[in-house]
């Protein structure tokens, strides 16, 4: 619903923030210099945005299209990398995590920045949105280690809770088929947070005059939600939506630890992002592994690139 | 809907408990369901910073909230301190070098590109806006192999450079400061600068710079928790345990734990409670900063997406 908005706005991304200058009043020797001074105060920028994401994007490519001599191979990296055994369960078990987690993530974060934002108690409010960002501190191997520990009924803070789903073991916690759950249970609890304080934040921005009108008018606090609040976030969900499922087809340190902790009970080729890591380092095939990389990168652009342009977020009044 | 907000009552200070929530049983499930989330958030930390404080037995029989003893507390540091020759130390260190070294670079480049992609005029500064938008949100993590295959290239892995480079280019730090520079700065401040006689250097540093401290904060906090945090990028690019930042080294740890790895039983083995307390240790300065930083957090996450 978000992406309605007229392609034209890409221009208005770009253009945002643009003080209308008087040129008439400044002369061209003046706007040279100007002008040449705003190379100089990129430069510094521009020297990394070159050396650090446009040049190894375009290694990658060209990698990707060639052999190991350095011949020109046409798709046959892809064919090979799509055809490998591991390819299609890896985008599989990818697609089922980003089903169960972005799922999960837009109910539950709109649901619970709604009834925070319903406590009237500034106290109760302000907990309730610290307690819920803080786990964001713990990112990366630090949550899943911290979580290895939490899903192993030996040493668990809810052990009761995992015996009374049946699992008395941690390798009988981590069967492949409940690892999609898993790791949407650990990006939630990392990821959420930050999300429910932005939305909370959205929902201020609701003025109180709208709601006590609609109060007025006889709407109970659902429908207020629905047709007032839902559609005021609208923008923030499309955001949510589309920075999680970019980041989750990025699946890596979840499984890669998790493999190193289950004795290989999880595969080391789990993910798409894992399969590329074990082209580059155990197999040796730089371009199997960098066109693996394309795809994912090509993924990772077209979001982005959809939201930049059509997605309105960025425009300033 | 805004039409009828003549009949708004005056607002009070007071907390009007009925508002928002339909009836007691609406309200009875309500509760119930924050009390879920509060638990489900806060457990695993609470649980993680009183394991640390206990031993590998206590830790498997004990009940799960109890607390642990001085004694075992400094057992399993003296224990996490003395795996591989104090190893943790280097990790530290590490993570510390890279994740300020990439924070200065990005501070450096960052500001000024800011500044002159909001307040001057060039060619190149749409397509550069653009790229670096894109660029911002795709995860950091698309772009990790591509590096490595380049500075693979040049012959860089292993050096402390393959991951602090990397870590410099932080676009979306330059689009905090673009967006601090076009709302914040007035722009007559500038052109009066320029009439007295200003060079375009001295309209920076003289004028922008000093009123751009907000921005450099928010920029340091968001490229500082970033870089600590990153795993994919120094798992890549170090091969060498003297390398590692914390977040890499704490996979050597799991993997001499023999809870975790059965085949890692020996003289070097790393009980549970010493994998928590270095699980603490690994997050604590990022734990530090969040603690006091949600505002920030959200006014960067939100900035230039709210209308003022």
């Amino acid at each position: 619903m978000t992406v309605t908005v007229a392609p034209s706005d890409a221009t208005a991304v770009a253009d945002s923030g643009l003080p209308s200058r008087p040129r008439a009043a400044t002369g061209r020797r003046k706007a040279s210099s100007r002008s040449r001074i705003g190379y100089v105060f990129v430069s510094g920028y521009g020297v990394l945005m070159l050396g650090f994401g446009i040049l190894p994007a375009l290694y990658a490519l060209l990698l990707a299209f060639t052999d190991a001599d350095g011949g020109f191979a046409g798709f046959t990296n892809f064919a090979k990398v799509i055809g490998d055994y591991r390819f299609l369960p890896a985008v599989g078990h990818v697609a089922a995590y980003l089903v169960v987690w972005l799922v999960s993530l837009l109910v539950l974060v709109v649901l619970l920045a709604l009834v925070v934002h319903a406590i009237k108690v500034r106290w109760l409010s302000t907990t309730l949105r610290f307690v819920f960002y803080l786990p964001g501190a713990l990112a990366g191997a630090s949550s899943v280690l911290l979580w290895l520990f939490v899903l192993d009924p030996s040493s668990s803070p809810v052990a009761p809770l995992l015996h009374a789903f049946g699992f008395s073991s941690f390798v009988q916690v981590i069967q492949p088929g409940h690892l999609p759950v898993i790791f949407a249970i650990i990006a939630f609890w990392t990821g959420a947070g930050g999300w429910i304080v932005i939305m909370y934040g959205a929902l201020n921005n609701v003025s109180d005059e709208t709601i006590e009108a609609a109060r007025i008018d006889g709407a109970n606090a659902a429908q207020i939600a629905i047709s007032i609040q839902l559609p005021l976030l609208r923008k923030w969900i499309a955001y949510m939506g589309i920075m999680s499922l970019a980041a989750g087809t990025q699946l890596f340190v979840e499984p890669q630890l998790l493999s190193q902790a289950s004795n290989a009970v999880v595969g080391n080729d789990y993910s798409l992002n894992q399969l590329a890591y074990i082209y580059a380092f155990t197999q040796n095939d730089f371009n199997g592994s960098a066109a693996i990389s394309i795809l994912l990168l090509i993924v990772a652009l077209a979001l982005s690139a959809v939201f930049v342009t059509r997605g309105g977020l960025f425009e300033k009044d | 809907m805004t039409t009828l907000r003549a009949s708004r009552p005056p607002r009070t200070g007071i907390p009007v408990r009925t508002r928002g929530l339909a009836g007691w049983s609406g309200r009875g499930i309500l509760a119930a369901v924050l009390i879920v989330f509060v638990l489900f958030f806060a457990i695993p930390i609470v649980w993680l910073l009183l394991a640390a404080g206990k031993n590998a037995h206590a830790l498997l029989v004990d009940n799960a909230f109890s607390f642990g003893t001085l004694q075992d507390a400094v057992a399993n540091w003296n224990q996490l301190f003395s795996f591989q020759g104090g190893a943790i130390v280097g990790w530290i260190g590490n993570s510390g070098l890279y994740a300020i070294g990439a924070l200065l670079i990005t501070l450096i480049v960052s500001v000024p590109a800011g500044y002159a992609l909001a307040l001057t005029e060039f060619r190149l500064r749409r397509p550069l806006l653009i790229v670096t938008l894109v660029v911002m949100l795709i995860p950091n993590t698309a772009l990790v192999l591509p590096e490595f295959l380049e500075l693979n290239l040049v012959g860089l892995i292993g050096n402390p450079l393959s991951v602090i480079l990397p870590m410099s280019f932080f676009p979306f730090g330059v689009y905090l400061t673009y967006i601090y520079f076009s709302t914040s700065i007035p722009r007559d401040l500038l052109s009066a600068a320029r009439i007295d006689g200003c060079s375009e250097i001295s309209v920076f540093t003289k004028i922008a710079l000093p009123l751009a401290a907000p921005v450099v904060a928010l920029v340091a906090f968001f490229s500082f928790v970033q870089n600590w945090n990153n795993f994919f990028l120094p798992f890549v690019m170090l091969p060498s345990s003297s390398g590692y930042p914390v977040q890499v080294g704490l996979t050597t740890l799991l993997a001499s734990t023999p809870a975790f790895n059965p085949t890692a039983a020996g003289s070097e083995s790393v009980q549970l409670p010493t994998l928590a307390l270095a699980t603490i240790i690994s997050v604590l300065p990022v734990l530090i900063m969040f603690l006091f930083s949600q505002r920030f957090l959200v006014s960067g996450m939100t900035a230039g997406g709210t209308k003022e």
